[in-house]
């Protein structure tokens, strides 16, 4: 009855009807989620493209203090190699309440360029070795591959480290 | 033939002690004594709960996959105390570098917990080494087996880090339950996301 209603006012007020329209398209827009979140089976893609491209994946959390402090290690690489065939995405292991506004805070204070994502897998058991068998779980942890070359890095980069460690892996 | 295999085994387990990879299943696991959070030393192989073995878990107060899994540290030494397999929890962080892992800090949260365990700190930060945990937590099972704590499962707790409700896989929980039941854990080896332990000599 009451739907009925509603309907029957759509046509009687059109103007009120667009109004309704732009106001839940917008509600829509907003809550989308500004970070993309990813289980491990559609993140796996990420972990083995063949190209000229160098990809720098690190695994980080907001919360994970080594990782925090190797940040601006991949903003200058970011900013330093924007002409180089190299991609970098920092692969958040973050979880818990507010998860994108706490992100979105975090890469707006540490001014982040690069591509950031949500992996929301809890059963690690299950893919860390599809990661690298090395790896034990620990974060920080960053893979650096392109279709040459492959190798992952369970440590905390300086920038000189990183520089040196990537330029190992540019293709020109 | 046999005798260069035997030979070769050796090397390896010399080397894998040299490069300090720590523990792995079958091994046995050696002494350690550390201070708890009341003040008394606890040493494994004087342990009388250990009746039977011990679930010795590398855990710290700030890590929040650690936090995430307080309770259920609880739980797991509720359930397997009484029936010889104790939790010793261990803090392998170094204070200086975290200042809420301090003893003190430990002595805090064991009280708001009433962490029904020992929580012990690896000052010195061998005891972590020798075991070769990477990361919190890190969970060594061990069984006691003439008189020997050997190494029977190394791992995470269960599959799901953030929602207790959500597990499907109770890896530790399986493994003391093999045990009890005479049998061996399986999987004994499992991984999981982990904070580092804080070690000014950690790589970087």
């Amino acid at each position: 009855m009451y739907l009925k209603k509603n309907i029957k006012n759509m046509f009687l007020q059109p103007k009120r009807f667009i109004l309704s329209f732009i106001f839940i398209a917008f509600s829509v827009s907003l809550s989308a989620q500004k970070y993309p979140v990813y289980n491990f089976e559609t993140f796996t893609p990420m972990l083995g493209k063949q190209s000229d491209t160098t990809y720098v994946i690190n695994f980080w959390a907001t919360w994970c203090r080594p990782c925090v402090k190797e940040m601006p290690a991949f903003n200058n690489l970011q900013q330093e190699y924007k002409d180089n065939k190299i991609k970098i995405i920092l692969v958040s292991l973050d979880f818990g309440n507010d998860l994108q506004s706490k992100i979105e805070r975090f890469a707006q204070i540490h001014k982040i360029k690069s591509t950031i994502i949500i992996l929301d897998d809890p059963d690690s058991n299950s893919w860390i070795d599809k990661v690298d068998s090395n790896w034990s779980g620990a974060i920080p942890a960053t893979l650096i591959y392109n279709k040459n070359k492959r190798k992952f890095y369970e440590q905390s980069f300086t920038y000189e480290d990183l520089k040196s460690t990537v330029n190992q892996f540019i293709i020109k | 033939m046999k005798k260069i295999v035997f030979i070769n085994l050796f090397i390896l387990a010399l080397f894998s002690q040299a490069l300090g990879q720590g523990y792995v299943v079958g091994d046995k696991a050696e002494n350690f004594k550390l201070k708890n959070v009341d003040g008394e030393y606890i040493s494994l192989y004087n342990y009388t709960p250990a009746e039977k073995g011990a679930i010795v878990i590398f855990t710290c107060n700030h890590c929040p996959y650690a936090i995430a899994y307080e309770d259920r540290i609880i739980e797991t030494d509720q359930k397997f105390r009484s029936k010889g397999y104790p939790v010793i929890a261990i803090n392998p962080n170094d204070p200086e570098l975290v200042p809420e892992d301090s003893f003190e800090k430990m002595q805090v949260r064991a009280r708001e917990k009433s962490f029904p365990y020992p929580y012990l700190l690896d000052k010195t930060q061998e005891v972590y080494k020798m075991y070769g945990a990477k990361r919190t937590p890190h969970v060594y099972l061990l069984n006691k087996e003439n008189g020997d704590f050997m190494v029977s499962y190394i791992g995470t707790i269960d599959d799901n880090y953030k929602d207790a409700s959500a597990v499907e896989k109770q890896y530790l929980d399986d493994a003391v339950t093999a045990l009890l039941n005479g049998d061996k854990p399986n999987p004994d080896f499992t991984k999981a996301i982990g904070c580092t332990i804080k070690d000014k000599n950690y790589k970087k």
